[in-house]
């Protein structure tokens, strides 16, 4: 029974004579979804790029051995002391070895695993750098360069040189920035390395690593696998860490859990070594919605009071309308469908609006000591937000428009015309 | 002749401010062609029981028939349908939607039936201007023409659904007397010509006596 081309005709006339009203009330949804686009485009690219200068680089398992003492005492496997109370005191760790047992099987399993995106070998060992009679404390990580540009976006923290360069020479090292700039140091130089057994190796600069985290830069650096096991003088399956990179991170808990009881190691998963990272990324988006639903309803708002005024204007036309046989429904059709139209018109046009600025703030310069990689501030160009966005600007406009409406279904044309 | 509008002991109360009997047992038939006035004084109830006829008030005690068919009780969404279709208005003041043209005023209740085409209802609506000598005014503005024309646009208006009466709440109330004999002499020639049903609610002696039938109302009754 409705005929929608004689409402929205209706609708479009009234909005159309009232052009002023129409348009700020647009704007009003405008402003609101325009703002809304910036914000969290901006706020969730913030945060992704703070969540990545960790996250990146973590893996989503660690697996090591821990230095611990032992869980279940000596004293507790005796049958004869079974229903009594032990006390043990100064507990010392057990004795074991740094490195993993069986490590490359390991390793060829993880890599086997459907949820495993890599697994890949590490070696740490505390090192001394040494510069004349100065000697500074550091840390030199064995990896496979490759493996790890790959896996933990490696690259982006050699500012000079390449993983690649490391990969290609045998006693190559990528020296922290930190380290670089305490010793005055550059690719092509020399630095000499001693081991906690006193040996002293010469090792050729082939990069300059900057993870953009002050303490670590100053202390760490990078050299292949095989070249730390030849300084510490181990054998070629001598691993002390795998790090394991997962294709869902949701799955990093339990997967860690499975590894421990079945290698008896160590493994961390990224949530648990990270926790604040999730409650400062959390809050941050709440504010972020906060303040753009704020600024929604205050649209919203605008679109109620312009309806409303316009019903109050309108009585006349509706009293008439409902006398020439218009149906209640049909009155609240022609006001619900301009709100519609308002929010519609507005909510593109805002989505329009935080799009330009969004790339606006793309191109302006942010550079920072901190973050080698970023250039221009983060965005975070996320079609879902168009799509939200448009979807609140809708449902907003449709229930500022669904009260007034509401109203003008409910007035009594007998009132209106007798009223007069 | 077949009857177009019967009312059986219709009854109407106010229950606001205090509980009062409106209408009192209303009882009578319109059939086709006839050209009817309903007389009386002010508070006497004439335009409470023409806004019952219209279907549009349904707070009353009583049957309702709009052409041999039981129309009391009908949802609200029939009773529009009805409105539309069968019941054509004419009031005091014009009521016409002013942001529209004069045409787009008169296709309006055609365009909400939807049982012509575009083209159909434009030459309608045309021809009823026509009819009542204001074609040249189609694509004015409501607003912008005088009120005499306005209500003639609003006679356009009621006839465009070629309704089965037309009901008029003091037509030509707020008209000098040469747009008021203007009004009168559309209202019998359409009558005449067009075989049409005319319930008009007048105060206007002159007007009334002009008509077919006077139905006189005094404190809620019918007294002739």
């Amino acid at each position: 029974m409705t005929n929608w081309s004689v409402i929205l005709n209706i609708a479009k006339t009234h909005l159309l004579t009232k052009v002023k009203q129409t348009i700020i009330a647009a704007l009003g949804v405008t402003f609101g979804i325009g703002a809304y686009i910036t914000l969290v485009s901006f706020m969730t690219g913030l945060n992704s790029m703070l969540d990545d200068l960790i996250l990146n680089q973590t893996p989503h398992i660690h697996i090591y051995n821990e230095i611990e003492p032992s869980k279940k005492q000596p004293v507790a496997m005796y049958d004869a002391f079974k229903n009594s109370v032990n006390v043990v005191h100064s507990i010392k760790p057990k004795l074991s070895q740094k490195k993993i047992h069986n490590a490359l099987p390991i390793i060829h399993y993880l890599n086997n695993d459907e949820d495993v995106k890599g697994a890949i070998p590490q070696i740490k060992a505390n090192i001394f750098y040494i510069a004349g009679s100065i000697e500074i404390g550091g840390n030199l990580t064995g990896i496979n360069p490759l493996d790890e540009a790959k896996l933990f976006n490696f690259s982006d923290y050699v500012v000079k040189g390449s993983p690649e360069m490391l990969q290609k020479t045998d006693n190559g090292i990528l020296l922290g920035a930190g380290v670089a700039k305490k010793m005055s140091l550059t690719i092509g130089d020399r630095v000499q390395i001693s081991t906690s057994k006193g040996d002293v190796f010469p090792l050729k600069i082939v990069g300059i690593y900057q993870s953009g985290v002050a303490d670590i830069d100053a202390i760490q650096s990078f050299a292949n696998i095989k070249t730390v096991q030849r300084i510490l003088g181990e054998a070629e399956n001598y691993i002390t860490d795998i790090n394991v990179k997962l294709h869902n991170m949701n799955l990093a808990l339990p997967k860690a859990k499975k590894i421990e009881q079945q290698f008896h190691l160590t493994a961390i998963d990224i949530n648990t070594a990270n926790a604040q990272f999730e409650t400062g990324t959390t809050i941050r988006n709440l504010i972020t919605y906060a303040v753009s639903i704020t600024l929604l309803i205050v649209a919203g708002f605008g679109i109620y009071n312009i309806l409303n005024m316009l019903i109050y204007e309108k009585m006349n036309d509706i009293a008439i309308l409902k006398a020439t046989g218009f149906s209640g429904k049909d009155v609240q059709y022609i006001f619900m469908s301009q709100a519609i139209i308002i929010g519609l018109i507005g909510g593109i046009l805002g989505l329009l609006i935080g799009l330009i600025f969004t790339n606006i703030i793309n191109t302006i310069p942010f550079k920072t000591d901190a973050l080698p990689t970023v250039e221009t501030y983060p965005i975070n160009f996320d079609g879902w937000f168009y799509v939200i966005g448009i979807t609140f600007a809708m449902v907003s406009t449709f229930l500022a428009g669904y009260l007034p409406s509401k109203k003008a279904k409910k007035i009594d044309p007998v009132k209106i015309i007798r009223g007069q | 002749m077949s009857t177009v509008l019967q009312a059986k002991h219709i009854n109407k109360y106010f229950k606001k401010p205090v509980l009062f009997h409106v209408l009192k047992d209303i009882n009578f038939k319109i059939s086709k062609g006839d050209f009817t006035s309903i007389m009386g004084k002010s508070g006497c109830g004439k335009s409470t029981l023409l806004y019952i006829l219209s279907t549009m008030d349904t707070d009353y005690e009583g049957e309702l028939y709009l052409n041999n068919k039981l129309i009391t009780n009908n949802s609200k969404d029939q009773l529009s349908y009805i409105r539309n279709k069968h019941i054509g208005f004419v009031f005091q003041f014009h009521y016409l939607l002013s942001e529209f043209s004069v045409l787009e005023n008169v296709m309006l209740p055609a365009k909400k039936l939807g049982e012509k085409s575009f083209q159909e209802i434009e030459h309608d609506a045309m021809q009823k201007l026509h009819i009542l000598n204001i074609d040249h005014l189609a694509k004015k503005r409501a607003s912008q023409i005088s009120g005499g024309e306005k209500q003639r646009v609003a006679i356009a208006r009621a006839l465009i659904n070629n309704p089965s009466i037309i009901m008029g709440d003091e037509p030509t109330g707020n008209l000098d007397s040469h747009n008021s004999n203007n009004v009168f002499n559309i209202f019998k020639r359409l009558s005449e010509e067009q075989g049409l049903s005319l319930l008009i609610v007048t105060h206007d002696e002159d007007f009334a006596k002009r008509t077919n039938r006077i139905i006189t109302m005094e404190d809620g009754k019918i007294i002739s």
